[in-house]
């Protein structure tokens, strides 16, 4: 038996949620930051899952940018967790409530 | 066959991705992650795509993981302790909150499985490197030339961001080991 399409939709709404899930619980940011990483992975595989049952490229070609826009993403977020750490001596993100730095 | 191999890598995909939200030491939690992304990579190439799978593997499990775990290592997370009791009532919402979205989204696959059948996968050229560099380089030149200035963006923010004094205000408090072989990079160059 071939797997269908809603498989892998199905597949990609339980990554999706289980990312969500997390960010919501997650107190340490580089964890929550780590399920935002899971989330955009959960939305690539949609994208690749409609090229591939519509035989058509450009799902892929939103999958490449999505995972650039995901690189930079966490050369700036690592950035700004590294100023936070310098800050506040903590990773919480309850303790780092104010923008203030 | 092919459901079988899907199985196997979905459920070791939500397993690792269970196993990211449940761990309480981050880098345990890096690692599951990594998991996460070989099985979606094993999925790509299900899906007749190598080349994302090798992007999937190069970038996000090499790239952006190292990264991460560079980071983790370099501020000494210690596991997370004393979880305070303010809201705390987040985690039955957040489950609560999962099962509705879990819930709308199994609705909508149920509407949709009455949709004329689709051609199988597996059957045609697109995945391939070739077609992929083709249309990247002819008909989404542009998204592909704003990516190369995101990415510009992204090492002068990081840079800026990451370095000590400039920007922000220069450290306080005591010297931990974190700021010090931060600041010593940024001074070395």
């Amino acid at each position: 038996m071939e797997p269908q399409l809603s498989w892998y939709l199905a597949l990609s709404a339980v990554l999706f949620t289980i990312g969500m899930a997390g960010v919501i619980i997650k107190r340490n940011i580089i964890a929550m930051f780590m399920c935002i990483e899971l989330m955009l992975n959960s939305v690539n595989l949609t994208f690749v899952a409609f090229a591939s049952f519509f035989h058509d490229v450009t799902g892929q070609l939103f999958v490449f940018i999505v995972m650039t826009v995901a690189a930079a993403e966490a050369a700036v977020g690592l950035g700004i967790i590294i100023a936070i750490f310098r800050n506040r001596e903590t990773l919480d993100v309850d303790e780092a409530s104010i923008l203030k730095l | 066959m092919l459901a079988l191999l899907f199985i196997l890598f979905g459920g070791l995909a939500i397993g690792c991705a269970l196993a990211v939200v449940a761990q309480r030491n981050p880098l345990y939690s890096a690692i599951s992650l990594i998991g996460v992304f070989i099985s979606l990579a094993c999925l790509y190439v299900m899906l007749a795509a190598p080349f994302i799978a090798a992007v999937q593997v190069i970038v996000y499990a090499g790239a952006i993981m190292v990264l991460v775990v560079f980071v983790i290592m370099l501020l000494n997370v210690e596991e997370e302790e004393h979880r305070r009791p303010r809201l705390r009532f987040l985690v039955p919402a957040a489950v609560v909150l999962a099962g509705v979205l879990i819930a709308e989204v199994a609705f909508i696959l149920v509407t949709v499985q009455k949709s004329p059948a689709l051609p199988g996968a597996n059957t045609s050229d697109v995945g391939l490197t070739q077609s992929v560099g083709s249309a990247l380089f002819t008909q989404y030149l542009l998204p592909f030339e704003i990516t190369s200035i995101l990415l510009l963006m992204a090492i002068v923010g990081a840079m800026t961001l990451a370095r000590g004094g400039g920007l922000l205000p220069p450290r306080r408090g005591v010297n931990n080991a974190a700021s010090d072989v931060a600041s010593d990079g940024a001074n070395g160059d």
